[in-house]
């Protein structure tokens, strides 16, 4: 084993390297000068994304603990294009007074939380998992607390770190089970020696309940919607996306590859959750008047349809989670991206503040419409090929009610989406919003997300190059 | 095994503090309380793979290694979420939940 043998695991190594940086930078820099970290971080950060597409070699580190494969690359660029969207997105907002003491803090908590969901993804050991879930979500409380004289954001992050800390102590009190029965918590050896005994089946139900809390699955949403109302847009907006997303990778992977032998109960897990999720997510979201809360609910509903992705067990449900998350991360950073604009610009969040949007600012209302059509899955936009593969891999293994029951939820998801939009093109109002135009950052990402909605529905290469990196049970 | 006591009680022991821990942290009202609440749920796990490994599989030292780092993440939660409840107090100048009450439906 030689040092060249550490290059498997390129990107954490990169980005724990971009972290320190950071934390240097932040000691060197020129006081007056903060806002350039900014700068600084994003430059640093696409570097590494560029960085992050070259081919790797494949293999396992610390004596199969740590695994890299081609799945594993494919969902850590995904992640990391996110981030930089995020990234971008975030620096209007970064420049004002009130943040300018804390700049690197929130490049070194979502740089570090970055790394603990890589880790997360290329565990093969649930040690590593567990601590890389942990890194991936105690940062992120922090984070959500990051506007310290608000009382709102204060909130947001006590009750995120709260309901994180018993989702894990529960997922962790299912993992002792896992353990009592199996004595191995390496995945590839607990999947040899996983029967259809009665506490393993326990075991894996504690676990399913505490990746349901991180993916924000009904019964465990509970605390999603307060949460993304309370924080600051982007954090918002880096949950929603990038948290959720690396979560339903990791719970993909752990499905398919240690629990393949119980797939009968899991498929009645997902069954019950991914129908009560949707329906609940798209009932709630109906009378939001918040639009941070309005996204928080649709996010939960979309979370019920990526979920009939995983049910069949079968390599195109795989890959079309995948693609739907590549696809989600363009059309939610888009939607947030404009929410996050007007907030900046205005401080305004209702529905309401969006009546005759269009009058004064086309281009944000037509981007936003963009966004949410292709949430809502309209067919010219990539969401649309996003939720048709979903469908297809649940209802090539049968589950045709399931599909139907999902399409159902889907018209009425296209309801709000469309009230949002009937506010911006249609609605009258005294006051709309006073035309602005945004900065360069804020352009930038919000064409990247478009060209991303665009790109990814009509290049079919992205979805076959994702498909030949899947696997099924 | 040497031991004289069955890993049945310590497996008890574990499920009560457990239990204790979830019904704890759903109704308490004290910010700190429920942050005590999150580490019983956390130390019963910890007695879970401290039993097993040492009655059923002592031959290696896995469940041993995974309490331990438990009890390091434990650690760093707990100091994370006191630094919010200290943050929450001279908000709201209370740490009782039902007055943290901004957001909801």
């Amino acid at each position: 084993m030689s040092l060249g043998t550490f290059l498997i695991m390129r990107h954490e190594l990169l980005l724990i390297a971009a972290a320190l940086s950071v934390l240097i930078a932040e000691i060197f820099w020129d006081p007056d000068k903060k806002k350039g970290i900014s700068l600084f971080s994003i430059i640093l950060f696409g570097v590494i994304t560029i960085i992050g597409f070259i081919p790797s070699p494949s293999g396992s580190l610390f004596g199969g603990m740590y695994i890299s494969s081609g799945t594993t690359l494919l969902m850590k660029n995904i992640l990391n294009i996110g981030v930089l969207l995020v990234f971008i997105q975030s620096v209007t907002w970064l420049k004002k007074e009130e943040n300018s003491e804390k700049i690197s803090e929130y490049f070194l908590l979502l740089i570090s939380t970055l790394v603990g969901m890589n880790f997360m993804i290329s565990a093969g050991h649930f040690l590593i998992f567990y601590i890389g879930i942990e890194l991936a979500t105690i940062p992120i409380a922090a984070l959500a607390a990051y506007d310290r004289y608000k009382n709102k954001s204060a909130e947001a992050g006590i009750k995120l770190i709260l309901s994180s800390a018993l989702s894990s102590g529960i997922l962790l009190y299912g993992l002792s089970m896992i353990y009592g029965t199996t004595g191995t918590l390496y995945f590839s050896e607990v999947a040899k020696l996983f029967g259809n005994n009665n506490l393993q089946i326990l075991g894996f139900i504690f676990f399913f309940a505490g990746m349901a809390f991180k993916i924000s699955i009904v019964p465990f949403h509970l605390w999603t919607a307060d949460v993304y109302e309370g924080s600051p847009v982007n954090i918002t907006s880096y949950l929603s996306v990038i948290s959720k997303g690396a979560a339903v990778f990791i719970l993909i992977i752990i499905l398919f590859t240690v629990f393949p032998v119980i797939i009968a109960t899991w498929q009645k897990t997902i069954y019950v959750t991914s129908v009560l999720t949707m329906t609940i997510g798209n009932l709630f979201a109906i009378r939001q008047q918040n639009l941070k809360r309005f996204l928080a609910f649709s996010s939960i509903s979309q979370a019920g349809y990526i979920l009939l992705g995983l049910i069949g067990g079968n390599q195109l449900g795989m890959a079309s989670v995948i693609y739907y998350i590549l696809v989600y991360i363009f059309s939610n950073l888009g939607a947030f991206g404009v929410v996050t604009a007007i907030s900046n610009a205005t401080g305004k969040e209702n529905i309401d503040d969006y009546n005759g949007l269009y009058q004064t600012n086309p281009k944000l209302s037509l981007i936003m419409t963009l966004a949410l059509f292709s949430l809502a899955g309209i067919p010219p936009v990539a969401g649309f090929f996003g939720k048709f593969f979903l469908f297809t891999a649940a209802a090539q293994k049968g589950y045709y009610l399931l599909v139907l029951i999902a399409v159902l939820n889907t018209i009425i998801s296209l309801f709000y989406y469309l009230l949002v939009v009937k506010a911006m093109f249609i609605n009258k109002s005294e006051n709309p919003v006073e035309k602005f135009r945004s900065d360069f950052p804020t352009r930038f990402a919000l064409g990247i997300c478009i060209a991303g909605i665009v790109v990814t529905g009509f290049a079919s290469i992205i979805f076959e190059a994702i498909r030949n990196l899947s696997f099924g049970v | 095994m040497n031991s004289g006591i069955p890993i049945q009680y310590f497996l008890i022991l574990a499920t009560i503090m457990f239990f204790a821990g979830v019904y704890g942290f759903l109704t308490r009202r004290n910010l700190i309380t429920i942050l005590m609440s999150v580490e019983l749920i956390l130390n019963s796990v910890n007695i879970n793979f401290l039993a097993f490994n040492r009655y059923l599989y002592p031959h290696k030292l896995e469940g041993m290694f995974f309490s331990l780092f438990i009890i390091a993440v434990a650690a760093s939660e707990a100091a994370v979420a006191i630094a919010i409840i200290i943050n929450i107090y001279r908000r709201f100048t209370t740490i009782n939940v039902e007055d943290v009450n901004e957001l909801k439906f």
